[in-house]
């Protein structure tokens, strides 16, 4: 042990001389010198990922959902996109320069928080409607809590919930999907599959009312809804680009959709004219929106693999019980919002299992 | 069959080792002035043994070790002593050194005796050889060799290890003596075996080096009790506790040594110096390293002194093309970016490597956006981002409970970070509050 003291005590002698960099330090050439050289700390290469380039993978993921979006509600989608999208970059500019912080929308988080909540957002909804989103996601959840990876909650979603919550006629007022080409100047509004469902258990106390919904509707997109919610096809496609390109994992997804599946199953079977059939709750309101896109939000989720798995299997439990028995027809932003709550208590328990830390030291014990 | 390697953690750089892999070692040519560090090892620096203007001959003691975790220092060339003052040193300050001025003959010293049946002497015999060489790990981190063959009592060792894993991208010196000199690192793990009286040897290398596999698998086909093992190739295999977990599956616990599994780790270079000074007397004045990367001209494996600054080595390799951003003692992951040329090559001076301005990505730190990318890395399994939060904040009383002192410094966690954070320095800038504390 003598030798592992020595060790340890000249690494810190000649390793850790100088202090820690100040956030958004560059590293800088010294400038005394002319054959200066670059010095800084191991490692002297990196992946080649940033911060920017995750979020464009995931604005990239997005596009079949958006694409879809916008062939089923036509231009007022394409509207509703970039009034949220621009407003959300202009409110990340604004709050920075007025906080003082470096203004850093070349990160994208901003642009990919306007597209996340325009996909939130029924493609009629009114210009105020969007840019007052883009200031709670932006100033209020984001900012406010410190800017890019300090926010608790997630900042599309306390816009979506905030906005359902003061403005519920609007923000439930859905466009029937019509493709774009048989698009007329009326636009007819209508439920959404959730919403029927909800309003037939309660008139009728049984599922008739949604008896005529094909579950390859919802699937491919042809269902009321929130913008970018409409396709679980489109939407599970650009999930799965986001898992082989590792910019999100397997865990939260799975996890998620996995524990409805097994709650519909379960329910389905005690009583099949209360309780929709799986698939219908697996393609219907924001379930794919949510576990692909926003339950995976890497500031707001756990660390760990163990604790994403849980957090995955919260946001299902409690999305289901909201369709259940809740006031609302859909759970998935309160679900999530809730669980982000838990995130740092799952954080603290649930930690990695250190190397080494299993196993006994031999002579500790002496 | 299931390749072998850690069970968690881990990263994949680009390898990157095209640039020398197919290079037979070249000789450097002896420097005209030698700077020899007095401390090139970890633990008690050496005091000089000759003074100034006193003349030398190859292989001569000139640092005598102080304490037991030290290593003797031999004069690398013949000559007249010069200087004996600080210098710079490719740790990053500078560090009382020798410099010797060559008398271009490269005159040894007669001291010098074959051994030609290597493993007849005895074990103690050997050992005092072993630190007569002043050989140290030269896998880089230096460590005197002679203190990892002096186990404790209650410590019982059953296998030694030969690291020929060399992950560090860049760098093939471990490769390229690997399939040159089997002979020296396969007789240098009998002596290690001998010495530590065990039964079981072991060579770990990684496969991106099949001609390595094969070499050593051929020269000790008629050894049964060495054998050469084929790993993942993934950073940091070669990283000792990670690499005896892939080999034998013992996990060396935390704040404990591998001798707690009963293991020593060397690294084939040390291997090969062991041979070097048991067979032929010679005490460890010249490495091989890897001359590599963007920036030079002619990147070379060389056999080259110890003492030979690194301007002379980038000269011979044609100097160095484009403007230069970084010269790192050491590969990419690991090693000390430094501040002048004037830095000599010492025993663990695994490679130089050079990156112009182009090819440096040069980033600001970003606050974590806790992605959980460093800990999936981390082949310690330690949460990095939350001990650089912590670090950033001031917050040292945390830092232990969450391992800080577990770290191996590998830096996965540093390369993998799409925030561009400097977890490794962070890390070991709360290792060292740690253990100041801890002393008081």
């Amino acid at each position: 042990m003598e030798a592992n003291r020595k060790e340890t005590a000249a690494q810190e002698e000649t390793k850790a001389a100088a202090a820690p960099p100040k956030k958004g330090e560059k590293a800088k050439k010294p400038e005394t010198s002319s054959d200066a050289f670059i010095l800084s700390a191991s490692p002297h290469i990196s992946s080649g990922e940033s911060i920017r380039s995750l979020m464009n993978d995931v604005i990239l993921a997005l596009v079949p959902g958006l694409l879809v979006g916008i062939y089923y509600f036509g231009m007022d989608a394409v509207r509703v996109i970039a009034i949220t999208t621009a407003s959300a970059v202009a409110f990340e500019a604004g709050t920075q320069r007025l906080m003082g912080r470096p203004v850093a929308v070349s990160d994208m988080s901003a642009v990919l928080t306007g597209i996340l909540l325009a996909m939130n957002l029924p493609s009629g909804s009114p210009w105020w409607i969007c840019v007052i989103g883009s200031a709670v996601a932006i100033v209020v959840a984001k900012q406010l809590y410190g800017g890019i990876g300090y926010n608790i909650f997630n900042p599309a979603l306390v816009a979506r919930v905030v906005l359902l919550i003061s403005w519920p006629v609007q923000m439930t007022t859905w466009p029937e999907p019509k493709p774009f080409f048989q698009r007329g100047v009326d636009t007819v509004t209508g439920a959404t599959a959730l919403g029927k469902m909800k309003e037939s258990l309660l008139l009728q106390g049984d599922l008739s009312g949604i008896a005529d919904i094909r579950w390859i509707d919802p699937f491919l997109g042809h269902t009321g809804g929130s913008l970018g919610e409409i396709s679980a096809v489109a939407l599970a496609l650009g999930g799965i680009y986001l898992i082989a390109r590792r910019v999100i994992t397997w865990h939260i997804p799975v996890s998620y959709l996995g524990s409805v599946l097994v709650m519909a199953v379960i329910f389905h079977q005690i009583d099949p004219n209360r309780y929709a059939p799986p698939m219908f709750h697996l393609v219907t309101g924001g379930l794919m929106l949510g576990a692909f896109y926003m339950a995976t939000d890497l500031v707001t989720s756990p660390v760990t693999y163990r604790g994403m798995l849980i957090f995955g299997v919260g946001c299902g439990i409690i999305t289901m019980v909201i369709r259940y028995w809740g006031g609302y027809p859909e759970g998935v932003s309160f679900a999530i919002l809730l669980m982000n709550a838990t995130t740092p208590l799952i954080d603290r328990w649930v930690k990695p299992k250190t190397f080494g830390t299993t196993v006994q030291r031999a002579g500790a014990a002496e | 069959m299931k390749t072998l390697t850690f069970p968690a953690g881990g990263v994949h750089p680009p390898e990157s080792k095209h640039y020398t892999e197919q290079k037979p070692i070249e000789a450097a040519p002896l420097p005209r002035r030698a700077i020899v560090p007095l401390q090139q090892h970890i633990g008690a620096p050496c005091d000089p043994l000759v003074k100034v203007k006193e003349t030398v001959c190859v292989g001569q003691r000139i640092g005598e070790p102080k304490g037991f975790v030290s290593a003797p220092i031999h004069a690398p060339i013949s000559g007249t002593i010069s200087a004996i003052a600080d210098r710079p040193h490719p740790l990053g300050r500078e560090i009382r050194s020798i410099v010797i001025d060559s008398d271009g003959e490269d005159r040894w010293c007669d001291a010098i005796t074959e051994t030609a049946d290597f493993l007849s002497p005895s074990p103690a015999d050997l050992k005092a050889k072993i630190l007569e060489a002043g050989i140290v790990g030269m896998g880089g981190a230096t460590f005197p060799t002679h203190v990892k063959l002096s186990p404790p009592e209650e410590k019982k060792i059953d296998t030694a290890i030969v690291n020929g894993v060399e992950c560090e991208p860049f760098l093939t010196a471990d490769h390229r003596l690997m399939v040159e000199k089997p002979e020296e690192i396969v007789g240098g793990l009998e002596i290690l075996m001998k010495v530590l009286s065990v039964k079981q040897g072991a060579i770990g290398i990684e496969m991106n080096k099949p001609d390595a596999i094969e070499v050593l698998t051929r020269a000790t086909a008629d050894k049964p009790h060495v054998s050469v093992y084929p790993l993942e190739v993934k950073y940091p295999q070669g990283a000792e506790k990670q690499l005896i977990k892939a080999i034998l599956g013992r996990e060396v616990p935390s704040g404990g040594l591998p001798m707690d599994v009963g293991v020593v780790v060397q690294n084939v270079g040390t291997a090969a110096a062991v041979f070097r000074a048991v067979r032929h007397g010679i005490p460890l004045i010249e490495r091989i390293t890897t001359v590599t990367g963007p920036g030079i001209a002619t990147p070379k494996n060389l056999r080259v002194r110890v003492g030979t600054p690194f301007s002379d080595i980038l000269e011979f390799c044609g100097g160095l093309v484009g403007k230069a951003g970084k010269v790192i003692s050491g590969g990419p992951m690991m090693g000390m970016a430094q501040y002048s040329l004037d830095v000599p090559v010492i025993k663990g001076t695994s490679g130089i490597l050079v990156f112009r301005d182009q090819d440096l990505r040069l980033t600001d730190s970003n606050p974590c956006i806790r992605c959980g990318k460093c800990i999936t890395a981390c082949p310690m399994q330690i949460n990095p981002s939350l001990l650089g939060v912590y670090v950033e904040a001031g917050v040292m009383d945390e830092l232990e409970v969450h391992h800080v002192l577990d770290c191996i410094e590998c830096g996965s966690c540093a390369f993998i970070c799409p925030a561009g954070r400097p977890l490794v320095h962070l890390v070991r800038y709360g290792k060292a509050e740690v253990l100041a504390q801890k002393k008081k």
